[in-house]
């Protein structure tokens, strides 16, 4: 990876993503390396019934442990953490997770526009944002106020994604410090804090 | 959105002036709402806000009412409906009469669900249900048991994935777009205003239900909370909460069990 691409100060990386993002996740997930003293954020939109399924997927496919999200979990550096479904996810100064059964933002619960925001105002500088796949239009806010708290934005390269119409407009209506394909992804998350 | 300060100016404020305490919510959910009824009142800065809430009483209440979250469903997530039906009622339904509390109700869904439940299970007219919730507004909608009809797929639903073998529809009388529940199931319930944070204990129950309650509160209120219903409950009652609440944190481990992966506890001594 390119000297200039290296993030340093990370936190958090955040992770939002639709139809077709899960292709993506599980090229990613499973070849990831230890994650250096940050935490990853995961939040898909997916049927309710598909929750135990997700969590259970990525647990076995990912070579970095994963954590369940309930109320007030702790965030550690290290660990994966998925979203809910039903709840949005909300970032507290403690470094706790809240969960909030709100009403459905752009018919999606958890919303990624909420939770990007919410970790923008937690976590600053120290963030990073990063958006796949999908069919909606969720994740452009979030994009943009994690970009105006001094955090780090990657879109997915439409170009790889199973649905580009979500990349392409965070494309549209942000200025992404990167827009790249799934393996360059990876090697990003895996330089961040290097 | 709106400053830490400022949404701790509002807290401190709304205590002084009408002694209700928000300090111990959450603040992540909190400040969101704050900002949505302060965006919603097209006020050009946050004193005016402030001073709108300190001087009008009957905008503090409306402001109440919108901060707090009273999304509901009926049977939302019906694995619980499940084993309250095949595991918990058949137990409660030992005792000659049953005390069930549903605290932070909103607006009812989940009391008529139980209802449906305890009908079906042949324990209604034994049975009296408390329901609470501080937001007034919310347990008017709950005495009348009027919800919009175009739900009513979606809980039929529910309905039959917790278990429901009975014509859903046969609960509620369809008209313009409400269906209305039968009176026959809030005969056994008692609507009442409780609020979590500052009022006691007022009888005792075989069942309380706090779903998706407590997330809006802090650590140190959540306790306190799970106190009071630890006071309320009788000895081999049980506590149901949220699918991402616990009382693990709250009370001594060796005096409720948890009822296997679920989110209901019985209490033990
Ligand atoms: C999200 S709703 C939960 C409704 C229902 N139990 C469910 O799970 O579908 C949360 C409810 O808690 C109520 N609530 C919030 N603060 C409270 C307090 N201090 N005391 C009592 N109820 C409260 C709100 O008014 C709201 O109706």
């Amino acid at each position: 990876m390119e000297e200039n691409k290296i993030i340093s100060n990370c936190r958090l990386v955040i992770i939002g993503g639709s139809a077709g993002s899960l292709n993506a996740l599980m090229q990613i997930l499973p070849e990831l390396t230890a994650l250096r003293n940050y935490a990853i954020v995961i939040v898909v939109h997916r049927k309710s019934t598909d929750d135990q399924t997700l969590e259970e997927l990525i647990t076995l496919k990912s070579s970095v442990p994963v954590k369940p999200i309930e109320d007030k979990t702790i965030l550690i550096p290290g660990f994966i953490y998925i979203a809910p479904s039903n709840y949005h996810l909300l970032f507290e100064k403690d470094d706790t997770l809240a969960l909030d059964t709100s009403e459905k933002i752009n018919y999606s619960r958890p919303s990624i526009d909420v939770s990007f925001e919410s970790a923008a105002e937690i976590f600053g500088s120290s963030l990073v944002g990063i958006l796949f796949s999908g069919s909606n239009t969720d994740g452009t806010l979030g994009l943009q106020a994690i970009q105006e708290n001094g955090g780090k934005i990657v879109v997915q390269n439409p170009l790889s994604a199973d649905m580009p119409f979500m990349p392409n407009n965070a494309i549209l209506f942000t200025t992404p410090d990167y827009v790249l394909n799934n393996e360059e992804i990876l090697a990003l998350l895996n330089s961040i804090n290097s | 959105m709106i400053e830490d300060i400022e949404l701790e100016t509002l807290i401190n404020e709304v205590y002084e002036y009408y002694g209700f305490d928000f300090g111990s919510y959450s603040r992540a959910s909190l400040k969101r709402r704050v900002y949505r009824v302060y965006q919603l009142g097209g006020f050009g800065h946050f004193h005016e806000f402030l001073s709108k809430v300190r001087s009008d009483p009957e905008y503090y209440k409306q402001m109440i009412d919108e901060i707090t979250v009273n999304v509901t469903e009926m049977f939302r997530d019906p694995t619980f409906y499940g084993i309250l039906r095949k595991e918990i009622l058949p137990l409660l339904g030992t005792k000659p009469f049953i005390r069930l509390w549903h605290a932070g109700c909103s607006t009812g869904e989940e009391v008529y669900s139980m209802a449906i439940m305890l009908k079906e299970a042949g324990l209604l007219h034994k049975s009296l249900i408390y329901a609470t919730d501080i937001n007034a507004t919310v347990l008017e909608t709950a005495k009348k048991g009027i919800f919009p009809l175009r739900m009513m797929k979606e809980y039929s639903q529910n309905y039959r994935d917790a278990g429901g073998q009975e014509d859903f529809s046969s609960y509620y009388t369809a008209n313009y777009g409400i269906a209305k529940f039968n009176e026959e199931l809030s005969q056994k319930m008692v609507y009442s205003q409780h609020n979590l944070v500052s009022d006691t204990s007022f009888n005792e129950f075989d069942i309380i239900l706090c779903r998706n309650v407590l997330i809006y509160f802090d650590s140190d209120l959540q306790k306190r909370v799970i106190n009071l219903f630890d006071e309320s409950l009788a000895v081999l009652g049980f506590l149901a909460l949220g699918t991402k609440e616990t009382i693990k944190y709250s009370i001594s481990p060796g005096k409720y069990k948890q009822f296997e992966k679920e989110k209901i506890w019985r209490k033990i001594k």
